[in-house]
C-alpha cells in the first residue's frame, strides 16, 4: 500500500531523531544565527513598534490587494516593463517558456528564489534543453547536489564544509578538501562565466513596489546584480503578496527583512529595478518581465483568518526558532516552504487532506509568533488550520473526543475508577503511543478531587 | 484573601500531591482556599485538535463553575494561558460573554499570583543541588511569565539556579502533538534533558507538570541522573 504524506513524514523524522550528526550540524547553525540575530536587533529602538506598523501596512495592503497589484502593472507598464498575471504553476512556466522560445534561450541564470522552487522552473527549462544555473552560492551547492533547499535563506544549511568540498570535488573537479574561501572563489570563476553567456536572467522579488512599479531584490553576494544586467532579458516571478504601497516602505521593510532573515543591519545588495533599460541609458536589459503567480493564494485570501499569512516576507525567522524544525530538518516537510510558515500555507495552497498533518504537527510553543517581523499569529494559523481539518479526521478521532466531552461533562465519570484501573487502561491506550523512549506517568490511587473531598 | 482554585485535568488525576503543596503555600500565606468539586478540565485539549464543539461543551460548563470576582490560582501557565487568551474570543456573542470577560482575566499562574498579587518572593523553602528552570511555553508566551519563578527560585536557600541557552525553548509536550509526532517530541525532550545535564544540573524546575511528566518519562526510561520537580514541590519544602 502507498505511504500517506503523513506516514513518510512520521518515518522520516524518526530517522532524524536518530541522526546525531545531523542534530550537531543544525544546532550549530541555528546557534550562529540566533548571536548574529540578537545582535542585529539593536538596531531597532522600539522592535515591538516598528513590527506593529509592518503588520499595519501589510494588513492594509493584503486587504486592499486588487488595487495594489492593478496600480503595480499600470507603474511598471508605462516604465516599458509587461506584467505576466500566472493563475497557475503551469501558466507561470508557459510564460516563461514562451519567452525562452521568443530568445531562443540556451543559458539562464538564476539568483535565489523560492517562488521558481515552488512551480518547478529548474526541471521545467531543463526539460526544454535550456541550461539553467543557480548563482547564490548556497542555492548552486543545493543544485550540484541534487537537492531542493533546506531552508528559506540558507539553502545548504545542513551541509558542513567538509560536505561542500566533497561535492565540489565529485561534481565540478575541484581539487580535494578546499577551505570555504577558496570553495568560494571556485564557484565565483564557474559562475562569472555563466553570466556572461546567459540570454536570460531569472530573478525572485522581495517586494513589489506599486507606486513607482518597481521590484525590490535583496541578496548578499552581488549575483542577483549580475543575474540582472548580462541577460539581454530578465524575468522576475513572484507570489501576489510580495506587494508593498509605496518605495518608501522599504525603509521599514528593508532592516526588518535583513535582521529577521540573517541579523544584518541592511543587506549587503539592495536593488530596484524599475523596468528594462530605456533609450539613452548604458546598461540593463533590454526586456523585462515580471510574473505574477496567484498559485493557491488566492485561497488563503478568502479566508479572513488564513490571509494574515500573506503578510509573509520570507525571512525565515520563524523557522530558526522552531524546535519542530531544530529536529527534523528542512527536508523533512517535504514542501517547498518548510517550517511553521510553511505549515500554515502549505494545507491551503496544496490541499488540506494530503498536508493537513503538517498543521498538526506542532507543539504550538508560539516562538514563531514571537519572532515574526510582520506580527503574523503562526501558532494561531496552525490552530485554525487544524479546525479546517476536523471534517477530514478519522471516525475513531472523531468518537474520541466525543467521549472526552461526555467524560469531562460529569465530574463522577471522572471519578468513577481508581488510580490502579486508570493505569491499566492508559497502558492499553497510549504506551505504543507515548513511545519505546518514555516511561508513562502514573495514575495516583485517588484524584486531588476525591482526596480534596475526603479531607474538608 | 479569598482565592478560587483550577487544578488542571491532569494534575488532579496524575499529580495531586502537587496541588496540596500550592494550597499549602497559599494557606501559609494567609489566603482561604476554595475549590469546586465539579470542576473538570478547561477544554484546550480539544481546541489544540481543532474539536471546537467538543471544547466549547466543556469550556462552558467549565466557566460557569467559577463565581463572584476572586482570584483563580492554577498550578500551571498552560491552562491558564488558555483560558485567559482564547475563551472572549470563543464565548463572544454568547451569554458566557459576561461572566468570561468579568472572570478569566482573574486566572493567574501559581508563580506570578504569588509575587504580583500576594507580594510574596520568599516562601522560606530550602533545596541543595543546581537546578536549570524551563520555561513552560504557556506560562512564557501566554500569560508573559519570565521573572516570577526565578524570584521565587533564587530565594530558595541552597539552591544554585543555572540559565541555559534553551531555557526559552520547547520540551516537546504540546498534548496530543506527543503522541501523535512521538519521535519529533521525543527528540525535542532528549535535548532538553541532555542540555540540562551537560549544564551540571541536578533538577530541572518548571512552572507546568505537562512539560515535566513527558521530560521525567525520558528520564526514568534512560535512567538518567536528573530529577524533574515542580516549583510548588519546590517551594513547599
Amino acid at each position: 500500500m502507498l505511504k500517506t504524506r503523513k506516514q513518510i513524514f512520521i518515518e522520516q523524522s524518526r530517522e532524524k531523531f536518530s541522526d546525531v550528526e545531523h542534530r550537531r550540524k543544525i544546532n550549530h547553525s541555528l546557534l550562529q544565527s540566533d548571536i548574529a540575530f540578537r545582535k542585529g536587533i539593536p538596531q531597532f529602538s522600539d522592535l515591538q513598534l516598528a513590527k506593529k506598523t509592518a503588520n499595519h501596512i501589510k494588513r492594509t495592503t493584503i486587504e486592499n490587494l486588487d488595487t495594489y497589484l492593478l496600480q503595480f502593472e499600470k507603474q511598471f507598464t508605462q516604465n516599458g516593463g509587461k506584467v505576466i498575471w500566472a493563475a497557475t504553476a503551469n501558466e507561470a512556466l508557459d510564460a516563461v517558456g514562451r519567452i525562452c522560445k521568443e530568445v531562443n534561450a540556451r543559458l539562464v541564470v538564476k539568483s535565489k528564489s523560492m517562488v521558481t522552487e515552488e512551480i518547478h522552473l529548474n526541471p521545467f527549462l531543463s526539460s526544454k534543453g535550456i541550461e539553467v544555473v543557480e548563482t547564490d552560492l548556497g542555492e548552486y551547492i543545493q543544485q550540484l547536489a541534487g537537492e531542493p533547499p533546506y531552508h528559506l535563506v540558507a539553502p545548504s544549511m545542513h551541509k558542513s564544509k567538509e560536505e561542500v568540498a566533497d561535492l565540489f570535488h565529485e561534481k565540478l573537479g575541484a581539487p580535494e578538501g578546499l577551505a570555504p574561501e577558496a570553495l568560494t572563489q571556485f564557484a565565483r570563476k564557474i559562475l562569472r562565466e555563466k553570466y556572461v553567456q546567459a540570454d536570460i536572467g531569472i530573478t525572485g522579488v522581495n517586494f513589489l513596489l506599486a507606486d513607482i512599479g518597481g521590484v525590490a531584490l535583496t541578496e548578499n553576494e552581488g549575483n542577483g546584480r549580475l543575474s540582472t544586467s548580462f541577460p539581454k532579458v530578465h524575468i522576475a516571478v513572484t507570489g501576489i503578496e510580495k506587494i508593498l504601497p509605496s518605495v518608501r516602505d522599504l525603509a521599514l521593510f528593508w532592516p526588518l527583512l535583513a535582521t529577521h532573515g540573517s541579523g544584518q543591519q541592511i543587506t549587503v545588495y539592495n536593488s530596484i529595478f524599475t523596468g528594462p533599460r530605456k533609450a539613452g541609458e548604458k546598461d540593463g536589459p533590454e526586456r523585462m518581465y515580471v510574473i505574477l503567480l496567484d498559485n493557491g493564494r488566492t485561497r488563503l485570501l478568502a479566508d479572513p483568518k488564513a490571509r494574515e499569512s500573506l503578510y509573509c516576507i520570507r525571512c525565515g525567522a520563524c523557522l530558526n526558532v522552531c524546535p519542530v524544525f531544530r529536529n527534523i530538518g528542512g527536508h523533512t516537510y517535504n514542501s517547498t516552504y518548510g517550517g511553521p510558515v510553511g505549515s500554515v500555507i502549505t494545507p491551503h495552497i496544496k490541499g488540506m487532506k494530503e498536508y493537513g498533518h503538517l498543521s498538526q504537527a506542532s507543539s504550538l510553543c508560539g516562538a514563531c509568533t514571537e519572532v515574526c517581523p510582520v506580527g503574523i499569529p503562526l501558532h494561531q494559523l496552525l490552530l485554525h488550520n487544524r479546525q479546517l481539518a476536523v471534517k477530514h479526521a478519522a471516525r475513531t478521532e472523531k468518537f474520541a473526543w466525543k467521549l472526552w466531552a461526555m467524560a469531562c461533562s460529569h465530574r463522577r465519570v471522572l471519578n468513577l475508577a481508581g488510580g490502579h484501573t486508570k493505569n491499566r487502561v492508559a497502558t492499553l491506550l497510549f504506551a505504543n503511543a507515548w513511545g519505546k523512549n518514555r516511561k508513562l506517568p502514573g495514575f495516583a490511587p485517588e484524584s486531588f478531587n476525591q482526596l480534596w473531598k475526603k479531607q474538608r | 484573601m479569598h482565592v478560587e482554585l483550577f487544578i488542571p485535568c491532569f494534575v488532579d488525576q496524575l499529580f495531586p500531591q502537587t496541588a496540596f503543596n500550592m494550597v499549602q503555600i497559599l494557606e501559609r500565606a494567609g489566603c482561604e482556599v476554595s475549590y469546586n468539586t465539579q470542576q473538570t478540565c478547561c477544554g484546550q485539549p480539544a481546541y489544540n485538535a481543532g474539536f471546537m464543539e467538543e471544547c466549547a461543551v466543556v469550556a462552558g460548563k467549565f466557566i460557569k463553575e467559577f463565581s463572584g470576582e476572586n482570584y483563580v490560582v492554577v498550578p500551571g501557565g498552560s491552562c491558564t494561558g488558555f483560558v485567559r487568551n482564547y475563551y472572549s474570543k470563543m464565548f463572544e456573542g454568547t451569554d458566557l460573554e459576561k461572566q468570561v470577560t468579568m472572570k478569566t482575566p482573574l486566572f493567574y499562574e501559581f508563580t506570578s499570583f504569588l509575587t504580583e498579587i500576594l507580594g510574596i518572593e520568599d516562601t522560606g523553602a530550602t533545596l541543595v543541588g543546581k537546578a536549570v528552570y524551563h520555561d513552560a511555553c504557556g506560562a512564557l508566551r501566554e500569560c508573559g511569565i519570565k521573572a516570577a519563578p526565578r524570584i521565587l527560585l533564587n530565594k530558595v536557600r541552597g539552591l544554585e539556579l543555572i540559565e541555559t541557552e534553551d531555557a526559552e525553548r520547547c520540551c516537546g509536550f504540546g498534548g496530543t502533538f506527543s503522541v501523535k509526532y512521538e519521535p519529533v517530541s521525543m527528540a525535542m525532550g532528549e535535548q532538553k534533558v541532555l542540555n540540562a545535564i551537560k549544564a551540571g544540573a541536578q533538577y530541572i524546575i518548571s512552572t507546568d507538570l505537562s512539560c515535566l511528566m513527558h521530560l521525567d518519562g525520558y528520564i526514568r526510561h534512560h535512567q538518567l541522573l536528573i530529577q524533574t520537580l515542580h516549583i510548588a514541590d519546590v517551594l513547599v519544602s
